[in-house]
């Protein structure tokens, strides 16, 4: 393969809000039809990372490149409009209402009714209901059903479907699967590689190191806020992975050093690093 | 049987049966004659005087936001239009038109404050009632040195907004199915109706979906107020006078009528047809009971058991609407 700019590519992304250092100096590329997985435990910075990719936050320093042309997004829509397009957790965050209108918020079809500019329900019926069954959902079939009786994996895959229909080139999954059971999250990650298939750039945030195995080629492991590694499917295990995102450490060596704290200490624990 | 399932799904739905039940109970357990009942002008002028206000009070609560200070903008429309038509004896057009603009800038300010600051918007505008009120008592008493204000609209402004239809039915009738007519269009066929439920859905994603919440939000409000403060105005006009009490019973029948009407409290969920139907029949609770043999003693009772039954049949419906998954295929 001819060696392409990556579709995204941040350089030394910094961010902080106030004096609190959130990211700090995060470099990583994603391609077309490559799914990079960013595994992190709570409080990682990867939800930061993830507003900052879709434009919610604007970052401190740093560059943001697509097609190895730098961008800047001020608003989440400059994001949108590039092909940025982020899906959340649950999925459809309008649970009250129906797939067609749902799947239209913000850019509505319309049709002239007299001398009226209506919504065109059939239409965006038809649409949504036929882009969720591209992805294979084939049980949903009436645009009118409201997004709230969908179960969590046929939300994902609409609000997916939403997200390729309006031209995403980059879908951000942010924990598609820790909501859902085993046989739900099966199915999500079965729609990652259906996107990683067409084409799209996936990035895939969990700390389920199984989940990211399953679908992910190319990791990163986020710690502070820092990437603390970076590498590509099959140079790690699964094991060394788990240790990663604990703290950069194995577990039995966090446990000893935490110990041997402890009894230096007259019994007190640790510091936290939220003053550094 | 499929219509009828269909029927329970909508929003509607419960305040439909409500409005049956309530009509039912007051013939089998009131004695009242329909005839009269329906032929009745005190329970219709109730209900368009409320049900201006309340659709868009069922709007901002669709959004997700609430609007009590329209409890003051009433007198407060009503007041404006008095002091500068009847006591500076202005045109009409101009009492009218300061009327509507205190609605606009009141609305405003409820609007700019809660999508500026993180107060919920049921604190605002309960700071913003208060205050309201202070304003329009003090600046009638300093500009007429009365609480009372007489007005005297000419011809057409009375033939417009302050007629009695057949000398008992208010003209304000006519502009409340007009304004739901053009609500429930704008809200259930256009885009912009999308947009306001996307909002009671999940405002922080229906903005990064692109929609300018908060102007949406600023315009409900002075939607609102402005609503207020016109019913206000045609009461002056009626009466021939305007007094700086009254409006706060508006606040809480406005809420009734709203939630009675199916649209959820914390938002994302309702119809303006719902609404229409929930102000009927609390208009027709409230007022209606003059009509039994009931003591009037007993009103709020039944309204308080019609509030919790329609809000229960909504949570029902709800479900069942979620719930809903439709048959293999239908042709």
């Amino acid at each position: 393969m001819t060696e392409r700019p990556p579709i995204l590519e941040l350089r030394d992304i910094d961010k902080s809000f106030g004096p609190i250092d959130v990211l700090h100096k995060i470099s990583l590329k994603v391609h077309e039809g490559e799914v990079l997985c960013l595994l992190g435990d709570n409080g990682a910075g990867k939800s930061t990372l993830i507003k900052t990719l879709a434009g919610v936050h604007k970052a401190t320093a740093g560059t943001i490149l697509m097609d190895g042309e730098p961008v800047e997004f001020n608003r989440p829509r400059d994001a949108a409009d590039r092909g940025i397009a982020t899906v959340h957790q649950f999925g459809g965050t309008f649970p009250l209402m129906s797939i067609g209108r749902s799947f239209f918020v913000g850019v509505e079809p319309t049709k002239q009714w007299g001398p009226f500019t209506v919504f065109d329900r059939k239409k965006a019926n038809e649409i949504a209901v036929k882009a969720v069954q591209d992805f294979g959902i084939t049980r949903i079939n009436d645009g009118d059903r409201l997004v709230g009786g969908l179960s969590g994996g046929e939300r994902q895959s609409l609000a997916i479907a939403r997200a390729v229909y309006f031209g995403a080139r980059v879908l951000i999954l942010d924990e598609p699967t820790a909501a859902l059971g085993v046989k739900q999250a099966a199915h999500a990650l079965r729609i990652v590689n259906e996107a990683k298939r067409r084409g799209l750039a996936v990035i895939f945030i969990t700390h389920q190191v199984m989940h990211a195995l399953a679908v992910g080629d190319h990791f990163a492991v986020l710690i502070r806020g820092s990437v603390a590694a970076d590498f590509r499917k099959n140079e790690k295990t699964r094991e060394e992975i788990t240790d990663l995102m604990a703290g950069g450490e194995s577990m039995a060596d966090l446990e000893a050093s935490v110990e041997g704290y402890v009894e230096s200490h007259e019994g007190r624990l640790p510091p936290t690093n939220a003053d550094e | 049987m499929n219509a009828f399932g269909h029927f329970l799904r909508r929003p509607e739905a419960a305040s439909i049966i409500s409005l049956l039940a309530v009509i039912a109970f007051y013939v089998i357990f009131g004695g009242v004659d329909l005839s009269k009942l329906f032929g009745a002008a005190s329970w219709v002028n109730f209900a368009a005087n409320l049900g201006i206000v309340a659709i868009p009070v069922g709007l901002l609560m669709i959004s997700g936001e609430l609007d009590i200070s329209i409890g003051a903008m009433i007198p407060a429309g009503s007041m404006t239009t008095a002091i500068l038509s009847g006591y500076y004896e202005l045109p009409i057009l101009v009492g009218m038109l300061g009327a509507l603009s205190v609605g606009v800038l009141v609305g405003i300010v409820n609007g700019l404050l809660t999508v500026r600051t993180t107060v919920p918007s049921l604190i605002i505008t309960l700071g913003t009632l208060v205050a309201m009120q202070g304003i329009i008592l003090s600046a009638s008493v300093l500009l007429t040195g009365n609480a009372s204000v007489p007005l005297d609209a000419p011809a057409w402004a009375k033939f417009v907004f302050g007629q009695l239809i057949g000398g008992s039915h208010q003209i304000i009738i006519i502009w409340w199915v007009v304004l739901t007519v053009i609500f429930a269009f704008v809200v259930h066929r256009t885009r912009y109706g999308n947009w306001i439920f996307a909002m009671g859905g999940d405002r922080d994603s229906a903005r990064n979906l692109g929609i300018p919440t908060n102007r949406v939000t600023v315009i409900l409000f002075i939607l609102s107020a402005t609503s207020a403060a016109f019913v206000g105005m045609c009461q002056a006009i009626l009466f021939n006078s305007a007094q700086v009490s009254g409006g706060m019973n508006f606040i809480f029948n406005a809420i009734v009528s709203v939630v009675a009407g199916g649209v959820l409290l914390t938002g994302g969920f309702g119809s303006v047809i719902g609404i229409f139907v929930g102000t009927l029949t609390f208009a027709i609770v409230n007022q209606g009971i003059y009509f039994t043999q009931i003591d009037r003693n007993w009103s709020n009772l039944i309204i308080g058991v019609i509030l919790l039954v329609a809000v229960g049949m909504n949570e029902t419906f709800r479900e069942k609407a979620l719930s809903y998954v439709p048959k293999k295929k239908k042709t």
